[in-house]
């Protein structure tokens, strides 16, 4: 098991250190500085804002510079917000992006888990299409088609709840979370659901039912522990797609959260920040598939012999 | 019995047959399968089909609701909406297909070579797959089109590029398991050659599971493009796709609702659909996974 953790911790670092060098480089290859849209400056002006930014340096030396400020947390200043960098914007963003995350993940584990165990335990009745319906319409219905349909109906038309911000209307972060959360309840809900009913005709099931426990402590505890891998497993991806639409979510409700920054700074040509962002973004999204790998192994021991 | 009945050979049932019959059984894969043909037909024929042009303006008419003339309506430019969504569901379609078209050669060749090469190359090219897992692509793919502008062909490729990781993954199992068996011996024996033994022998065997999933990845696909052209990073104006009409729909909401409503209901009902003949071909090319 240790070796396994030690194994995955050090694949992740290669990972980590393509995903910079890529964006990087890609970054650079972009047609136009990032100053070549402005207003005609002066070349002294020019050789000074490039001064600031490093960018009169070779390439190479950029990419060490860069690497070594990194090592030490810093992403460098941001182009287009003068005088701030942008581990601020980070640091101001990220918290209501993960707490945007943190309410949809939980809708979808609530939700998911609930609709998928009621379907498994009567397959091909009622009780399973209405659930299964459900989900499939959650897969389906895009973020950018629901958010806004939320909003007309919720926002707009009944006047229930506020249309857009964070925190500053109670009740406004009901609707994006739901938006968030929608799709990855219906995936949640087909995995629970595929995974209850491979356990579910186990034996170990039928000893539990022969040594007399009631149905629901046979459901809640002896099945769902087994039922319920899939869904670890698809925690970690499902991670990285929450992440992406916060991106959306963000842009429809005009949250303040890193989602939105990143849009901006990719739309501005913010090209430190679009660099600082996307390093940050990656590195999450490997640590976040690398933790649910891990527990995912460790729930499950049968992934566990490949390693040992 | 007489001796001409035992020269009757008995039809055999193969496994494509097999698929069709219990596809046909499934009610909600054949709808899904019947509305896309519906779709893509129209979709191929919108030039001679509609009266309008996708980007025919008629400001004076403005934005109308549903009537004789515009049946879905009109957007604000007094452009016909069923017309703009037919050519958007040209360019939808064209990139669902194109891209899983791109997913299919890459992830099918990749696999192919990893899981008949076996041993020590197939470890690396499957750990050099672990690791594009791991990026975040969506992130990549946004890069990319703000470094190289929003340029079509790149955002299928890119599409395309992102897409055929588990494709890969699928078919070099497939492979891994079936090089072992004895007809891919007696292909070797007869003195065929690697390429004609992935190709004609191993692929064709595979072909199951990689129908599945490109179906699957198709919806994915639309998707993304939907979502890129959405953020404004994907189809431009005045050239039409599902998620550029929602986006622009999404703006005007709340005084024309049926500019937002017919897209969305276009778009979600041909992830349904899609969706659904997914899992009947899954459920009828597989016997096994078909949980019920």
């Amino acid at each position: 098991m240790w070796r396994f953790t030690v194994l995955r911790v050090l694949q992740a670092i290669p990972v980590i250190l393509t995903v910079i060098t890529l964006t990087f480089f890609l970054i650079r290859a972009a047609p136009g500085g990032p100053f070549s849209s402005e207003k005609a400056v002066s070349p002294q002006v020019q050789a000074a804002l490039e001064a600031r930014y490093r960018l009169d340096q070779p390439i190479l030396q950029q990419y060490f510079s860069y690497l070594a400020d990194l090592a030490h947390g810093d992403l460098g200043p941001t182009f287009r917000y003068p005088g701030r960098t942008v581990d601020e914007l980070i640091v101001d963003g990220l918290p209501i992006t993960a707490e945007l995350g943190f309410y949809a993940l939980m809708i979808a584990l609530v939700l998911g888990v609930t609709a998928g165990v009621v379907a498994s335990l009567k397959p091909n009745t009622l009780q399973d299409y209405v659930p299964m319906g459900a989900a499939m319409v959650g897969i389906c219905m895009p973020s950018f088609l629901l958010g806004p349909l939320l909003v007309l109906v919720f926002g707009i038309w009944l006047q229930w709840l506020p249309v857009s911000g964070w925190g500053s209307t109670p009740g406004d972060k009901l609707l994006p979370s739901i938006t968030l959360g929608a799709m990855y309840a219906g995936y949640i809900a087909r995995l629970s659901r595929a995974g209850m009913l491979e356990v579910l005709s186990q034996d170990y099931l039928r000893t539990a039912r022969a040594k007399g426990l009631p149905e629901y402590v046979v459901i809640l505890k002896h099945a769902l522990r087994g039922g319920l891998f899939p869904v670890v497993s698809y925690l970690g991806p499902a991670f990285a797609y929450l992440l992406s639409g916060s991106f959306v979510v963000e842009t429809i409700f005009q949250i303040p959260g890193l989602g939105r920054f990143y849009i901006q700074a990719a739309f501005n040509r913010d090209y430190t920040m679009i660099l600082g962002t996307t390093v940050f973004l990656a590195t999450l999204i490997v640590v976040f598939n690398l933790l649910s790998d891990i527990a995912a192994t460790w729930l499950n021991p049968r992934l566990r012999y490949q390693y040992k | 019995m007489t001796t001409a009945d035992l020269h009757v050979i008995p039809r055999g049932v193969s496994l494509w047959q097999d698929a069709w019959t219990r596809l046909r059984k499934n009610k909600l894969a054949m709808a899904g399968l019947v509305f896309l043909l519906l779709v893509t037909l129209l979709c191929l024929l919108t030039p001679w089909l509609v009266a309008y042009g996708y980007e025919q303006q008629d400001l004076r008419l403005g934005a109308v609701p549903p009537s004789a003339d515009h049946w879905l309506g009109t957007d604000t430019f007094g452009r016909d909406q069923l017309t703009r969504i037919l050519y958007g569901g040209r360019m939808s379609l064209a990139v669902g297909f194109i891209a899983t078209a791109v997913a299919l050669l890459i992830g099918v060749t990749y696999g192919a070579i990893a899981g008949y090469a076996g041993g020590r190359i197939d470890n690396a090219m499957m750990r050099l797959v672990d690791m594009l897992y791991a990026l975040p692509f969506m992130i990549f793919i946004i890069l990319l089109m703000v470094v190289f502008g929003r340029n079509l062909l790149l955002l299928f490729l890119a599409i395309g590029a992102v897409e055929w990781l588990t494709m890969a993954r699928i078919v070099r199992g497939q492979i891994l398991s079936l090089r072992q068996q004895e007809f891919v011996e007696a292909a070797v024996s007869l003195g065929l050659g690697p390429v004609a033994i992935v190709w004609r022998h191993l692929i064709p065997n595979a072909l199951g599971p990689v129908i599945v999933y490109t179906t699957l990845t198709i919806p994915n696909v639309m998707l993304l493009e939907a979502l890129l052209s959405f953020l404004g990073l994907g189809v431009q104006a005045p050239a039409a796709s599902w998620g550029l009409l929602i986006s622009s729909g999404v703006e005007t909401m709340e005084e024309y609702p049926w500019l937002l409503i017919f897209p969305g209901l276009t778009l979600t009902l041909s992830l349904f659909a899609l969706n659904f003949l997914g899992d009947g071909l899954r459920d009828a090319l597989d016997p096994r996974t078909a949980k019920d």
